[in-house]
C-alpha cells in the first residue's frame, strides 16, 4: 500500500500542472498544486508507517490530506481515505471484496460529506461508475486485475462525460453553462489514483 | 462563556475577523483558524481543530465558516470531538463574528447565537 500511495504521489505531481489548467478552465486554479502539496506530505509520513496494516496507513493518508490540500479536495479525498482506512483496519493485505467495500466506504464518505451525486460534474462521476464496474466483476468471479482494468476503464469514460455536463457542485457551478465542453478536474485526480493503483497491484 | 473560532481560506481574513471582534469585546475568547499550516490559502483539520481545543468550555464553542471545504473540514473536526458542544453558525463570517463575540462576551448562550447571526445578516449598512 505504501509504495501504492507513493505511486500515486508521483503520477499527481507528474499531472500537477495539467490537473491546474483544467481548474483554471472552470474554477480556482488550483486543484494540481494543492493536491501535489497533499501527497507530497502524504509521502513525508510513508516510511514510518512501514509494517503498519493497510487501514492506519489509509487513515493516516486521509488526515494528512484534510490538513495539507486547499480546497474541497481537502475535505472530500480526507473523508474518502479515512473511510476507506476505518474498512481495512487490521488488514495487511487487500483481495477483490476488501477493495469493493473500501471503494463503498469512500464514495459513501465523499457523498456524505459533499452532498452530491453523480452528474454534476465532480470526482463521483469518476468514482461510482468505477465502483459498479469493480463491484460488478468481483462479483461475476473477475481476479483483482481485470476487475480493476473495467473500473478504470469506466472511470476513464466518466471522465469523459464530465466534460459534457454542467457543474452544479463546487467552485466551477458558479460559472454554470460554461463549465461545459471542460473536463472536471476532480474526476481526472481520481481517475489517476486509480489508474496508478492498477499498474502497482 | 462561549468560545468563537473563525475559518476561512484566508489566513489572514480569519486574523482580520479576530481584530475586528476584539476591538468591539476586548474580553471575548475568539480565535483564527484561517488558511492551512503554511498559510497558504485553504481550510485545515489540525488547525480548526487547534482552534477549538483552544477556546473550547463547557459552554461550548461557536465557528463561522466562509464557505465550501470551510463547512467541511470544519464538520470532520466536530465529527472528531464527539460529544462537544459545538455549533457552525450560518451566515457571513465578518459581520457575524463580531456580533457573536460581542454577544458571547455579554454570556450569550451557545444555542441563542444562531439568532443574532440572522439579524447581523438582515441589518442594512446604508439607511434608506
Amino acid at each position: 500500500m505504501i509504495d501504492i500511495l507513493k505511486a500515486i504521489a508521483a503520477k499527481i505531481d507528474e499531472e500537477k500542472d495539467y490537473l491546474t489548467e483544467l481548474d483554471n478552465e472552470i474554477a480556482d486554479g488550483d486543484h494540481g498544486v494543492n493536491m501535489a502539496k497533499g501527497f507530497d506530505a502524504v509521502v513525508a509520513k510513508l516510511d514510518a508507517m512501514a509494517g503498519k496494516d493497510i487501514g492506519s496507513i489509509l487513515k493516516t493518508t486521509g488526515m494528512t490530506l484534510v490538513s495539507t490540500v486547499g480546497g474541497s479536495a481537502g475535505p472530500l479525498y480526507g473523508t474518502a481515505f479515512m473511510k476507506a482506512g476505518a474498512k481495512l483496519a487490521g488488514k495487511n493485505e487487500m483481495d477483490g471484496k476488501d477493495l469493493v467495500d473500501a471503494m463503498e466506504a469512500a464514495i459513501g464518505g465523499i457523498q456524505m460529506r459533499g452532498k452530491a451525486t453523480t452528474g454534476e460534474k465532480t470526482m463521483l462521476d469518476a468514482l461510482c461508475p468505477a465502483y459498479d464496474a469493480l463491484k460488478a466483476g468481483i462479483e461475476a468471479g473477475d481476479d483483482l486485475k481485470d476487475a480493476l482494468t473495467k473500473a478504470v476503464k469506466a472511470a476513464e469514460d466518466g471522465v469523459e462525460y464530465t466534460k459534457t455536463i454542467k457543474a452544479t457542485k463546487g467552485r466551477a457551478s458558479y460559472i454554470g453553462d460554461r463549465s461545459i465542453g471542460h473536463q472536471d478536474p476532480g474526476a481526472t485526480s481520481a481517475f489517476y489514483m486509480l489508474e496508478t493503483l492498477l499498474a502497482n497491484i | 462563556m462561549v468560545g468563537v473560532v473563525i475559518v476561512s481560506h484566508s489566513q489572514t481574513l480569519a486574523e482580520g475577523v479576530v481584530e475586528l471582534a476584539k476591538l468591539m469585546a476586548s474580553d471575548a475568547k475568539i480565535v483564527a483558524a484561517g488558511g492551512l499550516d503554511d498559510g497558504t490559502p485553504g481550510t485545515s483539520f489540525e488547525k480548526i481543530y487547534n482552534a477549538v481545543e483552544e477556546v473550547y468550555s463547557d459552554d461550548g464553542v461557536a465557528v463561522l465558516m466562509d464557505m465550501g471545504s470551510a463547512v467541511m473540514t470544519t464538520e470532520m473536526v466536530i465529527e472528531a470531538m464527539e460529544g462537544r458542544k459545538i455549533v457552525m453558525l450560518d451566515g457571513p463570517v465578518v459581520e457575524g463574528g463580531v456580533v457573536v463575540a460581542l454577544e458571547a462576551s455579554l454570556g450569550t448562550p451557545l444555542e441563542e447565537l444562531q439568532e443574532k447571526v440572522d439579524e447581523a445578516r438582515d441589518t442594512k449598512k446604508l439607511d434608506n
